[in-house]
């Protein structure tokens, strides 16, 4: 077991460094640094001057090094100024140390932002937490909604009941964030008037039912149906096990024998599917928090993006890159946990 | 001046008035396909059950609906009546210049033409792109799958890396104006339009290789259709003037062929590591068949089932990526109809209007509803066989 986590930690830091590069080169293609010196400094600045700004603040360097600063394996160098020679911090709003220093990811400093004007760690991480609770409610909405009705309708498979739960969720898996957002918040905002179209809110005044339940609702909707599916599928097959018709044929009733006989066994692979929604949501929660103008890590990411903010949208990609990753080995190694057939290899 | 509106009931006749093509070619195709059901296979049988009809009927119905889009929609899409600003459905434009059926957008167009016409973007990229997403993803998966060891680690890391990396940033990376002014999207264009060519030019040959007379007509046709289409999508050079694409459009293209086919690599990979284990699989190769006519005419055919299921749920799938990009502004022309780009124009209205919200988001939600009917429909069926 532990040979297996190793070997599954190697491949994630292999993954990692792979995906950290290509989202480094691409974030720094030319147009977008041009963008970022034009953003600097003025928009009627000639073409020479932008790319002095460039050289001036180590923006030209070689793409290795550059990676390795970012990283934190080579030394970065203070930005002298060639007017007074004293050691200047490349953004105003921004410490750096006068001397050559390690400062990267690995000493936990993850650059500045410059639309926020602050450090990417200030912006980040309070919009990882508010993230985090809207996850926090999402999971605990849709994933017990979602094993219910894969249980109840691969419980006794072609039922009514089956079918009706079945093309319920075929129907869910066809509405995307942005469809059933607009659908929810015209139904309960506009016509109903029940909840708050807007989770703004939310980020001073504290999260309430008021205004957390049309995003929640919202993102839950578009992972229910799959997870659902995919409980019914492992439902149908554990239903037609012969232990369960052994149970059955003791005397069992029919309660006792899903809920102590089968339900354990068909929870194993809706596991690995919860786990490996964490992606997937992760799309979902750009698109909600930027509909409900929730401040959290989408709607970070989204501003990172559209405002060329280098170091934020890196530190972005690497946090959501991570979170990818670490689900996927949780899910791996929580499967060979959970399936003792495969814990005994 | 005011404006005078239809009641209800005159909307809805007028609406399934102006979609009388539609109708008929649906009325003819199901017509035909009732009266020839027994020979039509796998397409005949759809017909046997509820959710199959349900499918195969929403999906006829956007299908023809963006064949015939210019009939249907009764205003250009892009075309502004400035009094018509923000009217409520059922408005009638002065000077009997027609009926605004669903009402007007904010910038005074008609959103009924518009969700017409967005069908039609709708329908040409997401089938497209998927489409090439399978031939990469089933290029590449054939032989990860069926040689095994280094092929397929390396092939099946590459596909983890992408599938690492989530949509929404890989589409915020690849989709920018910026990165038009670099070669990248051209050279990913490149590389993904070359694998049909690769797959056909396989294919022919394994199958024809002792055939000269059929072999030499089939691998011309391929590569002088082939290299028609690919010099007019990648290069934007071609001769005759008939195969054109929008940078624009060629960057989500690629974006979304990029994102979906490492999911046709998993899938095709895990079906050929199950069925090259058959006895007739073992029998080729005791006949001394080449491993790429093994993959090629051996096992795909033999993984069918599966791999049109896929396509089914995949095409939805993409509709949604489409959307996606539409609704964060990637890519697409701000003033394109697609149904995307309409939903993110009228969300941010909700409070005021909401009858420009609404046409978009049922018409992308029913066709991936029908594409997702469809899918279990034919799932269902083929495991009846």
């Amino acid at each position: 077991m532990l040979a297996f986590i190793l070997r599954r930690l190697g491949t994630m830091l292999a993954t990692m460094v792979c995906l950290t590069m290509v989202v480094f080169f691409m974030v720094n293609l030319d147009p977008n640094l041009k963008k970022l010196a034009i953003s600097q400094l003025d928009m009627r600045t000639p073409a020479d001057q932008l790319e002095s700004w460039l050289v001036k603040n180590g923006y030209r360097e070689n793409f290795l090094v550059r990676y390795g600063q970012w990283i934190g394996v080579v030394k970065k160098q203070p930005n002298i100024d060639a007017a007074t020679g004293e050691a200047k911090p490349r953004f105003a709003f921004c410490n750096e140390p006068a001397e050559p220093h390690y400062g990267g990811i690995l000493q936990g400093n993850f650059g500045c932002s410059t639309k926020f004007k602050t450090t990417v760690s200030a912006k980040l991480w309070p919009g990882l937490g508010a993230t985090g609770i809207l996850m926090f409610w999402v999971m605990a909405t849709m994933v017990p909604i979602a094993l219910l009705i894969g249980i109840l309708a691969g419980m006794r498979e072609g039922t009514r009941l089956d079918r009706t739960l079945s093309v319920a969720s075929i129907a869910t898996t066809a509405t995307p964030e942005y469809v059933s957002g607009v659908i929810f918040t015209v139904i309960f905002a506009t016509w109903l008037g029940w909840l708050n179209g807007s989770a703004a809110s939310a980020t001073s005044q504290g999260v309430t039912f008021y205004n957390f339940t049309l995003p929640v609702m919202t993102m839950a909707v578009y992972g229910i149906g799959y997870i659902a599916r995919m409980t019914r599928a492992s439902m149908v097959e554990v239903m037609t096990q012969q232990y369960i018709r052994t149970a059955r044929l003791k005397g069992l009733s029919f309660s006792s024998v899903v809920i102590k006989h089968a339900l354990r066994n068909a929870l194993i692979a809706p596991f690995t599917v919860i786990m490996l929604q964490f992606p997937w949501l992760l799309t979902g929660v750009v698109i909600v928090e930027t509909m409900f103008r929730y401040q959290g890590f989408g709607f970070t990411l989204v501003e990172a993006a559209g405002n060329n903010d280098i170091d934020l949208l890196l530190g972005c990609s690497l946090v959501s890159v991570f979170v990818v990753l670490f689900t996927q080995l949780i899910s791996d190694i929580g499967y060979a946990y959970l399936n003792p057939r495969i814990r005994v290899q | 001046m005011e404006l005078e509106f239809l009641g209800v009931f005159a909307i809805i006749a007028g609406v399934i008035g102006r979609f009388w093509p539609v109708w008929l070619a649906m009325a003819i195709v199901v017509a035909a396909s009732l009266f020839y059901k027994k020979r039509l296979g796998l397409y005949g049988q759809l017909y046997d059950n509820g959710v199959g009809i349900a499918g195969v009927l929403i999906c006829f119905f956007w299908l023809f609906t963006a064949i015939f889009a210019s009939t249907v929609a009764p205003f250009d899409p892009l075309a502004q009546i400035p009094i018509m600003k923000d009217a409520l459905p059922g408005a009638i434009v002065p000077d009997g210049g027609g009926v605004y059926y669903f009402g007007a957008d904010k910038l005074a167009r008609d959103v009924f033409s518009r969700m017409v016409s967005g069908s039609q973007i709708v329908l040409i990229i997401a089938p497209a792109a998927t489409m090439f997403a399978i031939m990469v993803g089933a290029t590449l998966g054939l032989p990860a799958g069926y040689y095994g060891g280094r092929v397929d680690s390396i092939l099946s890391f590459l596909a983890n890396l992408v599938l690492a990396f989530p949509v929404i940033l890989l589409f915020y990376l690849l989709v920018t104006p910026g990165i038009m002014e670099t070669p990248i999207p051209y050279g990913l264009a490149g590389v993904f339009f070359l694998f049909p060519i690769i797959f056909f030019a396989t294919l022919f040959y394994t199958r024809f290789k002792n055939r000269p007379d059929r072999l030499y007509v089939l691998l011309a046709l391929t590569i002088v259709i082939g290299g028609w289409v690919y010099v007019g999508l990648v290069f934007d050079k071609d001769p005759l003037g008939i195969v054109h694409i929008d940078p624009n459009q060629l960057n989500i293209f690629v974006a979304v062929v990029f994102a979906s086919s490492p999911g046709v690599f998993r899938i095709v990979r895990g079906l050929v590591m199950d069925i090259k284990t058959r006895d007739y699989i073992a029998a080729a190769q005791t006949r001394g068949e080449t491993p790429w006519y093994i993959m090629l005419w051996e096992i795909l055919p033999n993984a069918r089932g599966p791999l049109i299921v896929d396509a089914c749920l995949r095409i939805g799938y993409t509709t949604i990526l489409l959307g996606t990009l539409g609704y964060f502004g990637l890519g697409l022309a701000p003033e394109s109809p697609d149904w995307g780009t309409a939903i993110k124009d009228a969300s941010r209205l909700l409070r005021s209007f909401i009858h420009p919200a609404l046409p978009p988001t049922i018409a992308l939600m029913s066709f991936v509803l029908g594409l997702n009917l469809l899918a279990d429909a034919l799932r269902e069926q083929s495991m009846k066989d």
